[in-house]
């Protein structure tokens, strides 16, 4: 008996639930599944896009930091794993370079009029994806703690050494900065930054030979050992993981870290009152009497499958589309610097706000970039060690590049 | 037994020897061989959130048709083996010719990623397989001549470190040691230096990976032995006794001699673990200052750009190593072996 009454109302559900989903995405049918990196702001757009479920639409979604591992091999199946992949300027490469994400220049065209033209990513024309969030890494300040030794917010890297300084000869802390240099990926990362700042070039124009053991280059180096030199001595396990919590106890005055890791700075959580009300994001600083930030910009966005049905892929673009809609971004303005037109720009985004209006430059998005990025998480740490010479270390993040760049038919 | 008769009672466990052992490493071992396709790029112009930049990119469909033509990519013969990030012919030639020491040559051969993987591969090994037997016999004797209540708790202690996930061991060693954790700041306090730092420094950052490896692999060689100790047979040890050995006399005669194929057994096993070394330094974030083979190929397969070949050349150079490092050990087991036939 139970049974006959509750199937109405199972039904009843459906229908309900497959028609709220057709008001909100506009799709009645399709098979939509998102593998995506695992951080709250993509969150949010992902578990937005779920509300889409429901009726003949089927949604499944994998969050994961080994999201890069596994893109390719699954969007090379026929028909692919997931038909969206959330990706960031070095991360689409790999999807590029094997030709499995789909041009979106006729779904944009149907259902995209409203998206602004900078959140385009274009390839030669074509659009390869939808970017909705920017990030980029920069300096993050203790009001309080500068204040203390008469110094202001650096706005260079100079005088980031010279607050440091200060900071130490005042006994405040014996190791005031910090940044990402852990040599898995991020080290590399704060050589990009650097080398960029400095207005380095990483490749001879037009090709794929490396072009980064210069003057820019052994200035880039000298400057990450004389930043490392006031960073606890463990620098070479610093990842965001581990120096949020530093920041977090007050053992930090400066650092240079991601904009998105600013929400979990600033919140209550882990950290106290005189702590968190001290805390600044501002722009990256120039070096070298450069006139950009020493970072590089970042932008996340998603893309869609290239073996996949033309159903799923315009209900996982459209679903995508309520992902990245207004009413997602107020509900979660403070989660990341959002590129749509309904974000608000809080305390958190500042930094990241500061860092791309002061000009600094994208991350290069080269299909052989990847290689010299790890080419020089693995290099820099004989230099930063005090083992070898600037000009060695770039000699061997060039040789260490060519091997590389050799077996991936670059060269 | 018939030779029919004995192909099929071997077949099911040689075709999964071939299916699982023989055709992985012959497939890895073709891989070693090749490199992609040239590349085919063209310029393009991408635009993203910030600005429009004219920039190289891949011709995808000119990659197609190569890889749909040659799908292993290009035959490259084993450049990929000699090459700068494995074992650098051309560099370590030259690095001989302009050396003017010993010592200069080794600290030029130290700078390719190869050697300086090799150099901590080889001393990890050699340092932590002899103590994992030392004292995985000395816990066994210890624990052999516990009253036998007391025995059951006791085994089960002693395998702890064992059973723990050596990536999950190894992380939470790496919170211990911190400056701030409960080890780093003991060890700070009885060496009264307030910037000790085990991750800091390269030779502490060896030593507490080798501490590590042998805390962790200490109680393979204890369950092995103390199972060969319940072994020996007692009329021997009692009659050495009678004779008046002292225990450590009957341990060194009587229970060692017993117990040596296990030895070579733990021997065996812990030389190729050993050589494979690979979870510490991923846990301990010590990458910085100890690199592995195993951690070359795991460096190569990760990130954007993936290189396969290197990998796989990094993999089939690292079963050469195990076997030149058992070579020793299989002859004399060969030996004793052929011995024992006639």
């Amino acid at each position: 008996m139970k049974k006959i009454k509750i199937l109405p109302l199972v039904f009843a559900g459906i229908i309900i639930m497959g028609s709220s989903a057709f008001a909100k995405c506009g799709i009645n049918s399709g098979k939509i599944s998102v593998l995506a990196n695992d951080f709250p702001a993509l969150h949010a757009v992902v578990s937005t896009a779920e509300e889409c479920a429901g009726g003949g639409v089927t949604f499944s979604k994998n969050h994961t930091a080994k999201h890069n591992e596994i893109s390719v091999p699954a969007l090379t199946a026929n028909p692919a794993q997931y038909s969206v992949k959330i990706v960031a300027n070095s991360s689409i490469v790999p999807l590029l370079n094997n030709d499995l994400i789909r041009p979106l220049n006729d779904l944009v065209a149907k259902y995209g009029q409203h998206l602004k033209k900078n959140q385009l990513i274009t390839v030669d024309g074509k659009i390869m994806a939808i970017a909705f969030m920017a990030n980029a890494q920069h300096l993050f300040v203790r009001k309080d703690i500068l204040d203390q030794v008469g110094h202001d917010i650096p706005k260079t890297y100079e005088e980031v050494l010279a607050a440091c300084k200060a900071i130490r000869d005042a006994g405040i802390m014996q190791y005031p900065f910090a940044m990402l240099s852990k040599p898995d990926w991020n080290l590399g990362e704060e050589f990009v930054n650097m080398y960029l700042g400095h207005g380095g070039v990483f490749f001879k124009p037009g090709t794929a030979e490396p072009a980064v053991n210069n003057k820019k280059g052994v200035a880039t180096l000298k400057m990450l050992k004389a930043l490392t030199s006031y960073s606890n001595p463990d620098f070479l396990t610093f990842n965001s993981a581990t120096v949020a919590p530093i920041w977090e106890a007050g053992n930090l005055a400066l650092a240079e870290l991601w904009g998105s890791t600013g929400g979990q700075i600033l919140d209550a959580k882990g950290s106290t009152e005189k702590i968190t009300s001290n805390t600044l994001l501002v722009s990256a600083p120039r070096v070298g009497g450069g006139n950009i930030p020493a970072s590089s910009l970042w932008w996340d966005g998603f893309t869609i499958a290239r073996n996949i049905s033309e159903k799923d892929a315009e209900a996982s673009f459209r679903a995508m589309l309520h992902g990245i809609s207004d009413e997602m971004v107020k509900k979660n303005n403070d989660k990341s610097v959002w590129l749509m037109d309904a974000y608000v720009p809080g305390k958190a985004a500042a930094g990241v706000f500061a860092t791309a209006s002061g000009g600094s430059q994208p991350y290069p998005m080269l299909p052989y970039m990847g290689i010299l990025h790890m080419a020089s998480s693995k290099e820099l740490p004989d230099f930063l060690q005090g083992n070898e010479s600037a000009e060695q270390t770039l000699a061997d993040i060039e040789a260490a590049y060519i091997s590389g760049a050799k077996e991936k038919g670059f060269l | 037994m018939p030779h029919r008769t004995f192909i099929y009672f071997i077949l099911p466990s040689l075709l999964s020897m071939i299916l699982l052992i023989a055709v992985p490493v012959f497939s890895v071992i073709v891989q070693s061989f090749f490199v992609e396709h040239e590349q085919v790029l063209i310029e393009v112009e991408n635009c993203n959130p910030f600005k429009c930049v004219k920039s190289l990119s891949v011709d995808q469909q000119a990659g197609a048709k190569l890889r749909q033509e040659a799908p292993l990519g290009r035959f490259n013969g084993i450049n990929t083996y000699t090459n700068r990030n494995h074992l650098a012919f051309d560099e370590v030639a030259l690095a001989w010719m302009e050396s003017k020491s010993l010592v200069d040559f080794g600290a030029k051969l130290l700078n390719l990623p190869f050697y300086k993987a090799l150099l901590f591969t080889l001393t990890y090994t050699f340092i932590v397989s002899p103590f994992v037997l030392i004292f995985g016999l000395a816990i066994a004797l210890g624990v052999n001549g516990l009253p036998k209540f007391v025995k059951g708790p006791s085994i089960f202690v002693s395998l702890l470190p064992m059973i723990v996930t050596p990536l999950i061991g190894s992380l939470i060693l790496f919170w211990m040691i911190d400056a701030k954790g409960i080890l780093g700041a003991t060890l700070q306090l009885i060496f009264d230096d307030n910037n000790l730092s085990l991750k800091a420094s390269m030779p502490l950052t060896w030593v507490m990976l080798i501490v590590y490896g042998i805390w962790h692999s200490t109680p393979f060689a204890f369950i092995v032995l103390y199972a060969g100790l319940q072994t020996v047979p007692q009329e021997t040890l009692e009659a050495a006794s009678i004779d008046g050995a002292t225990r450590w006399e009957r341990i060194r005669h009587v229970a060692v001699p017993h117990m040596v194929p296990l030895i070579i057994f733990i021997t065996l096993m812990q030389l190729m673990d050993n050589f494979r070394v690979f979870e510490p330094i991923v846990g301990f974030s010590a990458s910085a200052k100890a690199t592995s083979l195993s951690w070359i190929i795991f460096n190569d397969l990760h990130g954007d750009s993936k290189l396969f070949g290197s990998a796989a050349a990094s993999s089939i150079m690292t079963i050469i190593g195990v076997m030149i490092l058992l070579m020793p050990v299989l002859i004399r087991s060969w030996k004793n072996f052929n011995i024992k036939l006639h």
